[in-house]
C-alpha cells in the first residue's frame, strides 16, 4: 500500500474523444476564411467574441462569485483604448489590441479595490455605476467624438492588411485567437491552485478561510484576469465594428445581457456551459431576431425559465444524466495495476 | 446665488431619488432581494399612470389611486409566483431572473408604448412656484420631497409599531424561526414586495409628471435608488433619504459646473463616499 501505487488523473475517456474532436472543429475554424463567405465569416466572428466574453463571465461569476452587470466597462474601454492608441499612438492595431488588454488588467485594479467593498448582490449594481461612469466619462472625451462617437480612420484600418478580405481574415483569426486564449485561461485558472481555492471558496468561505486561503486576494485576480482579458476581447470587438460611440461601447445588453443569458442558458459554473450557450444563443439570434424586441422578450423569458426550473443549464441537464466532463476539472485517484 | 439655488433644488432632487431607493430598501431589509427590476418597475408604474390618467381624463395626482394598488398587486404577484422561489442561499438565483425581468418589462414596455418620450401633463402644479428668501421653489418638487418624507415616515412607522411591521422584522432576523412562530414566510415576502412596489408606484407617477420617460430609462433610476441606498447606510430608512438628498444635491452641482457632468457628478460622489465611507452616513446593518 505504499503511495507511489497510486496516481492521480484528471482526464477521462470522454474528455480524449472530447479532445480529439475539439482539434478537427479548430481545424475547421482556423480554415473558415478559405470555406466561409464574407457575411458567414462576420458572424463566426461574432460568435467567437461572445464566446470569450461568457467564458470570462462564467468565471467571475460562477466560480468566483462575483456578479458583475458592468463588464461592458471593460468591453468599452478595450475599445476606447483601441480608438485611442491607433489614433493618437500610431500603433499597429494588432499591438494596441493587447495593449488594450493590459489597460484592462490596470484599470481594474482600482475599480476592484473600490468596489469590492460591496457585498453580494450590491456588488452587482455597483459594477455597473463603473460601467455608467465609464460610459459618461468617454462622451466627455471630444478627441474620440465625445458623445456621438467616430470611426476607425481608413489609414489604420488598411495599416492592418492589404485588401479588404485579408483584413476580415486577420480580424477573424485573431477572434479565435482570443476566443481560445480566453477559454484556455478559464480552464487554467480553474485547473491551478487558483481554481481549486475558488471552488472552495465557492462552496464554503468561511471554512476555506479557516483553511488559509486569502479569499480578498482570489478574488481580485480573477477580476484583473478577467478584466485584462474583457478589455481585449472589446478591442476586438470594435475592430471588427470599425466604429465606436460610448452607447455602443458601454451597452449593457449587448455585453452584458446577451452574455448572461448565453451562461445562464448554457449551464453557468461550468466551462463547458458557456460554448453550448454561445451555439444556442446564435441560433435562436438567426431565427427570431427579425422580431426584434419579442426575440429579446422570448430571450428573457427562456432565460427566467432555465434559472427556475434547470438552474445548472443546458450543459447541466447533460451532467445529471451522464456525469460526463469535456473540459476534465476533477482529480481522481486511481490504483495502478498490478504488474 | 446660483449655488444655493443648486443645493436648494439638489435637495428636492433628492426626495425622488429617496422614493426610488424606499422600496428597494425595504426589500433588501426583509429577504434580503436586490432586484435589478426595480427601475424598470418604476417606469412601468409611470406609464401606468400615463395610461390611466389618458384614458379616464384625470389628473395625474388622481391617478395614483389606482396605480399605487395595481403596482401592490404586481408586487405581490411576481414575489409568490416567481421570486419566492429563487430565494436561498444562492445569490445568483434572484439576480439573474430579476436581470430577466428588466429585460422582459423594457421591452415589453418598448413593444406597447414605442420608444417615444412620453410625460404626464400635471397642469397649473407643474409650473406654480413659491418664492422664499429669493429663490424660487417650485411646488411640485416641494410636494414631490414632502411626499418622500411621509412615506419614510410612514414606513418607519409601520416597521416599528405595527403588527406587519413586526412580522418583516422577524422574518428579516430569523426566517426559520419566524417560520416557527407561525408567520407564513412566502405570505410575508409577498406583502413586503407589494409595500416595495406601492412606494414604486408613487415614485414612478412623479417621476412622469416631473420629466419625460421613456422604455429605456430604468436602469438610471434602479441606479440612483442604489446609490442612495448605499450612501445612507443599509437598512436604514432615514439615512436612504439623506443619501437621496447627497445624491440630489451632487448632480445639481455638477450640472451647475457643467451641464454633461450632472450624473457623472452624482456617480462620482458616490464612489467617493463608498472609498472613504463603505458602510454609509448612517449604516444599521451589515450587508
Amino acid at each position: 500500500m505504499s503511495a507511489s501505487q497510486y496516481r492521480i488523473v484528471q482526464s477521462s475517456g470522454a474528455s480524449r474523444i472530447a479532445a480529439a474532436l475539439g482539434l478537427i472543429v479548430l481545424a475547421l475554424l482556423v480554415l473558415a476564411p478559405y470555406w466561409a463567405g464574407r457575411a458567414d465569416l462576420r458572424l463566426l466572428g461574432e460568435v467567437l467574441l461572445y464566446l470569450s466574453l461568457a467564458s470570462l463571465w462564467n468565471l467571475l461569476a460562477g466560480y468566483a462569485g462575483l456578479v458583475s452587470v458592468g463588464q461592458q466597462a471593460f468591453v468599452g474601454l478595450g475599445g476606447y483604448a483601441l480608438f485611442g492608441l491607433t489614433m493618437f499612438g500610431g500603433l499597429h492595431p494588432v499591438l494596441a489590441v493587447l495593449v488594450a488588454g493590459v489597460i484592462g488588467g490596470l484599470v481594474a485594479m482600482p475599480v476592484a479595490a473600490l468596489i469590492f467593498r460591496l457585498r453580494g448582490a450590491y456588488f452587482a449594481i455597483g459594477t455597473w455605476v463603473m460601467a455608467e461612469v465609464f460610459r459618461l466619462s468617454a462622451a466627455q472625451v471630444s478627441a474620440l467624438g465625445g458623445g456621438s462617437g467616430t470611426s476607425l480612420p481608413t489609414p489604420v484600418v488598411q495599416s492592418l492588411a492589404d485588401g479588404r478580405d485579408a483584413r476580415e481574415a486577420l480580424s477573424y483569426w485573431l477572434a479565435l485567437a482570443m476566443a481560445l486564449l480566453a477559454l484556455a485561461v478559464v480552464y487554467g485558472v480553474l485547473r491551478s491552485r487558483n481554481g481549486l481555492a475558488l471552488t472552495a471558496i465557492r462552496d464554503n468561505e468561511l471554512a476555506a478561510r479557516s483553511l488559509g486561503i486569502d479569499i480578498w486576494r482570489t478574488k481580485f485576480t480573477v477580476y484583473v484576469i478577467v478584466g485584462a482579458l474583457t478589455a481585449a476581447t472589446g478591442a476586438l470587438l470594435f475592430l471588427q465594428k470599425l466604429r465606436i460611440s460610448p452607447d455602443a461601447a458601454f451597452s449593457a445588453n449587448d455585453w452584458t445581457a446577451f452574455v448572461i443569458f448565453i451562461v445562464v442558458i448554457g449551464g453557468i459554473g461550468t466551462v463547458e456551459g458557456p460554448i453550448i450557450g454561445v451555439i444556442v444563443f446564435f441560433l435562436l439570434r438567426e431565427t427570431l431576431a427579425d422580431l426584434g424586441t419579442t426575440y429579446l422578450i422570448i430571450l428573457g423569458m427562456f432565460a427566467i425559465g432555465v434559472m427556475l426550473l434547470a438552474p445548472k443549464g443546458l450543459w447541466g441537464m447533460v451532467r445529471a444524466r451522464s456525469d460526463i466532463q469535456l473540459f476534465p476539472l476533477r482529480r481522481k485517484v486511481v490504483a495502478k495495476p498490478k504488474d | 446665488m446660483d449655488w444655493l439655488n443648486a443645493i436648494v433644488q439638489g435637495t428636492l432632487l433628492g426626495g425622488l431619488y429617496a422614493l426610488f431607493a424606499a422600496g428597494l430598501s425595504l426589500i433588501f431589509g426583509v429577504m434580503r432581494l436586490v432586484n435589478i427590476a426595480h427601475g424598470d418597475l418604476i417606469v412601468l408604474a409611470a406609464y401606468l399612470g400615463l395610461t390611466v390618467t389618458s384614458a379616464l381624463g384625470i389628473h395625474p395626482l388622481a391617478s395614483l389611486l389606482l396605480v399605487v394598488p395595481a403596482m401592490a398587486l404586481i408586487g405581490y404577484g411576481l414575489q409568490r409566483g416567481i421570486l419566492n422561489r429563487t430565494l436561498g442561499g444562492d445569490l445568483l438565483p434572484p439576480l439573474l431572473v430579476t436581470f430577466g425581468l428588466s429585460v422582459i418589462l423594457q421591452n415589453g414596455l418598448l413593444e406597447i408604448y414605442s420608444a417615444d418620450p412620453q410625460k404626464m401633463n400635471a397642469g397649473l402644479l407643474e409650473t406654480a412656484s413659491v418664492l422664499v428668501g429669493g429663490i424660487s421653489l417650485g411646488i411640485l418638487p416641494l410636494a414631490m420631497f414632502a411626499i418622500a418624507v411621509a412615506v419614510i415616515a410612514g414606513l418607519q412607522w409601520m416597521f416599528y409599531h405595527t403588527a406587519l411591521g413586526r412580522a418583516f422584522r422577524a422574518t428579516s432576523d430569523n426566517q426559520a424561526i419566524a417560520q416557527l412562530m407561525g408567520l407564513n414566510r412566502a405570505h410575508v415576502f409577498g406583502l413586503a414586495m407589494a409595500l416595495s412596489l406601492a412606494v414604486t408606484g408613487i415614485a414612478g407617477v412623479f417621476l412622469g409628471i416631473r420629466t419625460s420617460f421613456d422604455p429605456s430609462m430604468g436602469g438610471a433610476r434602479l441606479i440612483f435608488g442604489f446609490e442612495a441606498v448605499i450612501i445612507g447606510g443599509l437598512g436604514n430608512l432615514w439615512g436612504t433619504l439623506a443619501g437621496g438628498v447627497v445624491l440630489g444635491i451632487a448632480q445639481a452641482i455638477g450640472a451647475q459646473i457643467n451641464p454633461g457632468w450632472q450624473l457623472l457628478a452624482g456617480h462620482i460622489a458616490f464612489l467617493v463616499l463608498l472609498a472613504v465611507r463603505p458602510k454609509g452616513l448612517f449604516p444599521r446593518m451589515d450587508g
